[in-house]
């Protein structure tokens, strides 16, 4: 099933066309690519999907029990949605704790209200615990439990990049984007993200959708790739079909293959 | 009950002790009025740094109009004591309220700026209210408002510098206080977890503008006379030299940089000429040696962030 259509969607600033009738369809579960060089629109398509911009034409579907459309994107409601992501360059709450990072990716899991916040009564309580405890078991996972009273901003880079995605998970999300993942991780820090990417698919049992220069990680981890080119979707297939095709090639080596 | 685990006893005794203890002092006249006076002075600076502080120091949102949410209560409460006879208590809590709701009002369209531009935007609105009071005949325009009964006492002032830590403290330790601080410290990925940034940062305007507004009716009841121009921008440049001295997100900072100031300032008395020289290089010392302010974003372990969430749950 389609957890997520896009129909030609085109999103252009001023004259500059970022995004140029882009036509795709995700399935549940999968594993996703979008590959490109700089420019090509990667990132304006993730800020499309989580609603950062809104699209100039064309229209967004995600199918997350109910339809959302791209009108009801807006950037504080898609973690509501079960839309959660990361960024290219790492936006953790630097002067907050590990532990408090996480708990802000529980956000819209709360439910006490403002008097609780105030006065501190018993709702309160309850519900705070629960997601405390929630965290402890997520920052396990992540290996970062002996980290969690440390600011975000005192962790090493690798131990900041796996934060930004267990906060990501926090939000309990069906759909999770990935933007630059392994960027400046060396060789062995990016083997062990492509086991965590497979073990966080099936463990969480969601869709991953992820932007990636780092072939061996794409090639090894993705289902299916996107190639983007100059605001244009110029291919689609599997790693294997991707690494054959030859305007992929044409694009990425800028010559007659 | 983890209401009455052994630390928090420890705390109430202390701040009722605290309390009992300048009440005796105030009551026998081992402190005369004129420290009285600055006793409470120094409490409704600390009540306006502390909600200045949830506004610019842990919510990020630079503002330069704290005066006028003052301004706001201490005129409401003039005229709910003085013109309509209501008794204190229905005063402070109109105060807040009213100047929360002004803090809605301002802060649902200006709060969409940010930086430098959110600054003058709450300038703008501390001089608009500034002329408002002017123009008004009823609260006594340019003149003034006069024959304020005098209600604001140490039993009151102290009551409302304590309900403004706790508050405050409370709600910075609630999923919404962290919302709030997570804006500060980066807009874009607070909203991709799901804050809607510009609820919390409205929420932490009325929040400030109900405690700036206590402190105002605080004021208004214990001078007998308001003026326009008691609550002008350098009240509110006043108001943010305490916070960024103490530290910007500190709330042990906010208490001890309204102590500090006020007692430098007393100290400096007997050298008017000299006073405001040394006030300032004060102020250029403090920036020079210590940028964040006092304490940092630093707490004393009463007020210690993340207690809700550690602490308490500890012990369960």
């Amino acid at each position: 099933m389609a957890v997520l259509k896009v129909n030609n969607l085109s999103k252009s600033f001023g004259g500059i066309e970022a995004l140029k009738d882009i036509n795709l369809e995700i399935h549940e579960n999968e594993i996703i690519g979008l590959i490109g060089q700089n420019g090509a629109g990667k990132t304006t398509f993730f800020n499309l999907l989580t609603g950062i911009y809104a699209p100039t034409s064309g229209e967004i579907e995600y199918n997350l029990g109910k339809r959302i459309t791209s009108r009801d994107l807006k950037p504080h409601k898609t973690a509501g949605y079960g839309i959660s992501r990361t960024f290219q360059n790492i936006r953790l709450f630097q002067n907050m704790t590990v532990m408090e990072n996480v708990l802000l990716g529980y956000h819209t899991g709360f439910k006490y209200g403002l008097a609780s916040s105030l006065f501190k009564l018993p709702s309160r309580h309850k519900d705070e615990y629960e997601h405390y405890e929630r965290s402890l078991n997520l920052l396990k996972e992540f290996k970062l439990l002996d980290k969690k009273d440390v600011l975000a901003r005192n962790l090493s880079y690798g131990e900041q990049r796996r934060l930004e995605i267990a906060r990501a998970l926090a939000a309990n999300p069906k759909v999770l984007l990935l933007d630059e993942p392994a960027a400046g991780m060396n060789p062995n820090e990016t083997k062990e993200l492509t086991s965590l990417i497979r073990w966080i698919r099936e463990t969480f049992d969601l869709t991953i959708i992820l932007i990636e220069h780092d072939m061996s990680l794409v090639m090894k981890v993705c289902e299916r790739i996107f190639v983007f080119d100059s605001g244009r979707l110029i291919a689609e297939g599997t790693p294997d079909e991707i690494s054959r095709n030859q305007r992929v090639i044409k694009a990425y080596l800028g010559e007659e293959a | 009950m983890r209401v009455f685990n052994k630390g928090s006893i420890f705390k109430y005794i202390g701040i009722i002790l605290f309390y009992a203890i300048f009440q005796v002092l105030l009551s026998t006249g081992v402190l005369d009025d004129y420290i009285e006076l600055n006793i409470i002075l120094i409490c409704i600076n600390i009540i306006l740094a502390l909600g200045l502080n949830l506004i610019t120091g842990f919510t990020g949102q630079f503002s330069l109009g704290h005066a006028a949410f003052m301004s706001i209560g201490a005129y409401t409460s003039a005229i709910v004591t003085a013109k309509l006879g209501l008794p204190f208590f229905v005063g402070i809590m109109l105060s807040g309220i009213t100047a929360a709701l002004a803090g809605i009002v301002i802060g649902i369209p200006t709060l969409r700026l940010k930086g430098d531009y959110l600054a003058i935007a709450t300038l703008g609105f501390g001089e608009i209210v500034k002329i408002l009071a002017l123009n008004i005949d009823y609260i006594g325009g340019a003149i003034g408002f006069n024959d304020i009964p005098q209600y604001t006492n140490w039993t009151w002032t102290y009551g409302m510098t304590v309900l403004a830590v706790v508050l405050i403290k409370n709600f910075l330790n609630s999923y919404k206080g962290r919302a709030c601080i997570a804006i500060r410290e980066d807009e874009i990925a607070a909203e991709a977890m799901g804050v809607n940034t510009t609820f919390y940062k409205v929420l932490a305007f009325a929040i400030g503008a109900f405690f700036a507004g206590i402190a105002g009716s605080l004021y208004a009841n214990y001078f007998y006379f308001i003026k326009p121009d008691s609550f002008n921008f350098m009240k509110s440049i006043d108001i943010l030299v305490i916070v960024v001295f103490g530290g910007l997100g500190s709330i042990a900072g906010s208490i001890i940089g309204a102590i500090v100031l006020s007692v430098i300032s007393l100290l400096l008395q007997s050298v008017s000429d000299l006073r405001m020289i040394v006030y300032a290089l004060v102020l250029f010392g403090i920036m020079l040696f210590r940028p964040a302010g006092l304490m940092g974003n630093q707490e004393f372990k009463i007020f210690k962030k993340g207690a809700d969430a550690n602490g308490s749950v500890k012990g369960q």
